[in-house]
């Protein structure tokens, strides 16, 4: 199972080490990252894999929040499907 | 990879713009749990309905964590309890209620539909002993939701029934005067009744319904009205196409909720409502779209037409993003629940008039209004007679759900708390119907058309 996990805010040094850093340490493989900023505001997107993780994602979600918490950006871990089931047809 | 603007606008409508799957209900039958013993009935109806939803919540519950995804109630519609209570042998109907709320509390659900009867052509046996006995029902439970069908395009409106219902309404609400009139709330009276509407009051599940099925109602009138704001001046053809590709986005994730609810529970997908469904929160309000297009104030010239384009809109949009649509599917119009109408019809732009002219072209009717606590039940019945022709010529879905606010009078203030929200007592219209309703009978069928 994929998540797309986005993390928001205003730009500062490490967001992605500490974010992957996390991750790694749930076994969760990040498949890819792209990062934007706009308008201040610091947008990076990682697509990640569970599927060979024992953690679920409400506790990802939860871990991950903290980590954005402790950085002053905010974390959203969702499944990939409601992106696709929104915006495909 | 999915494009950063899609990620995050839909992050966007969660957060900042009250996008929510409002419902997942389920809906089971309990034809099989009729018995001539009504304890015996109550033991079935208890053990089906825990055994078939003992999952729903905290299905309901992964499925919002894993996506990401707030789904706000988990509620349950049962098949109307007069088909069970026409069989038992006993005056005491409202131990179904008691059972149903007891279930209701122990799956942890929201809410509980089906305290219902079907009456539009007349009373069959069951159906007088549980109209008579929904006032009590509906004061001695907290989950309870009842709904009366009291006429249709197929058989006209029973009056005898419209004539009962004013007086229910009116008990209903005299009962629970003292936890803000709650009972009236809790109550629907309808003209083309569906049978799969998962929102409440007015869900049961229908005669000609699987034995359980999952429909979910989706929301949102915030995306709706913040994808009109960034919009600004296009001209009407825009903002219909607008408001369908909105539309589309926020049923084809009320879909995918519905279809993961439905593998998990092993239970048959049903149908997606389509529903604006309003909530007192600022910015989630069907108004505040309506004032988006233009309109200085809810309530003003202009507003029937923005709502028709609104809510043929919304179902030409929601209509491709889901295999089955079904339910109440439209805009709702409920004005305590709804921040926009509240303010509306707080500065007297909103009046119960205007709300009639619009119930002809919103999904459902008169929903969450106050009247003065002083109304006559006859009065009562005169809005429903009104708000049932609406439905039975126009072949649509109304409803009148209003709430007597006894001891209170008109501009006075109800506040229930929650998602049924507050607002002010509206006044209604002056004169007396009592002769008409005390006739009795029933309003023939209307012809739809002569067809050669």
């Amino acid at each position: 199972m994929k998540t797309v996990i986005t993390v928001l805010g205003k730009d500062t040094v490490g967001i992605l080490a500490k974010v992957s850093a996390a991750c790694a340490e749930e076994g969760v493989n990040i498949i890819e990252v792209t990062q934007n900023i706009m308008q201040d505001l610091f947008a990076m997107i990682m697509l990640a894999d569970i599927k060979d993780s024992s953690v679920t994602v409400d506790d990802l979600s939860k871990k991950l929040n903290k980590v954005g918490e402790e950085m002053g950006v905010k974390v959203h871990v969702m499944h990939e499907d409601i992106f696709n089931s929104m915006h495909k047809i | 990879m999915i494009e950063t603007k899609n990620i995050l606008e839909t992050i966007n409508m969660i957060e900042n713009e009250h996008l929510d799957v409002r419902t997942v209900t389920m809906g089971i039958s309990l034809l099989d749990c009729i018995d001539s013993d009504i304890d015996k009935a109550c033991d079935k109806v208890y053990d089906k309905i825990c055994r078939y939803a003992k999952d729903l919540v905290k299905t309901a519950e992964d499925i919002s964590k894993e996506y990401g995804i707030p789904i706000i109630n988990k509620r349950i519609a049962v098949t109307p309890i007069s088909m069970l209570a026409s069989v038992c042998q006993t005056q005491k109907i409202t131990k179904f209620a008691k059972v149903l709320d007891k279930a209701a509390e122990e799956l942890g659900v929201d809410f509980i539909g089906g305290y219902s009867a079907l009456v539009e052509k007349g009373f069959a046996s069951g159906d007088y002993a549980l109209i008579e006995s929904i006032p009590e029902a509906l004061s001695i439970t907290n989950k309870v939701c009842s709904s009366v069908n009291i006429g249709s395009t197929k058989a006209g409106i029973n009056m005898d029934a419209v004539k009962m219902m004013g007086k229910i309404v009116k008990e209903s609400a005299e009962l629970t005067k003292d936890r803000q009139c709650i009972g009236a709330a809790k109550l629907v009276v309808f003209c083309n009744a569906v049978q799969d509407n998962p929102f409440m009051a007015g869900a049961f599940h229908g005669v000609g319904e699987a034995d359980c099925v999952i429909n979910v109602g989706v929301s949102g009138p915030g995306v709706v009205r913040a994808a009109l704001a960034k919009a600004q001046d296009c001209d009407i053809t825009g903002v219909a196409d607008l408001v369908k590709k909105t539309a589309f986005k926020i049923t084809r994730m009320g879909q995918l909720v519905a279809q993961q609810a439905s593998k998990r529970l092993s239970v048959p997908f049903g149908i997606v409502d389509l529903s604006l469904a309003p909530t007192p929160a600022v910015g989630d309000s069907v108004a505040y779209i309506l004032e988006e297009m233009g309109l200085e104030v809810c309530g003003c010239h202009g507003t029937t037409a923005a709502l028709a384009l609104l809510n043929d809109a919304v179902k030409k949009g929601g209509v491709m993003a889901s295999s089955h649509v079904g339910g109440l599917s439209g805009a709702f119009i409920p004005v305590s629940e709804d921040a926009g109408m509240i303010h509306a019809a707080q500065i007297g732009a909103l009046d119960i008039t205007k709300l009639e002219a619009m119930t002809a072209v919103c999904s459902v009717g008169l929903d969450m209004i106050m009247v003065p606590g002083d109304i006559t039940p006859e009065t009562i019945s005169a809005i429903i007679a009104d708000e049932a022709a609406i439905g039975m010529v126009n072949t649509k879905t109304t409803a009148v759900r209003i709430i007597p606010a006894i001891g209170l009078k008109a501009g006075d203030e109800l506040n229930f708390g929650g998602l049924l929200g507050y607002g002010p007592v509206m006044p209604v219209r002056y004169g007396d119907p009592s002769k008409f309703i005390h006739r009795g009978g029933r309003i023939p069928a209307p012809l739809q058309s002569l067809k050669n």
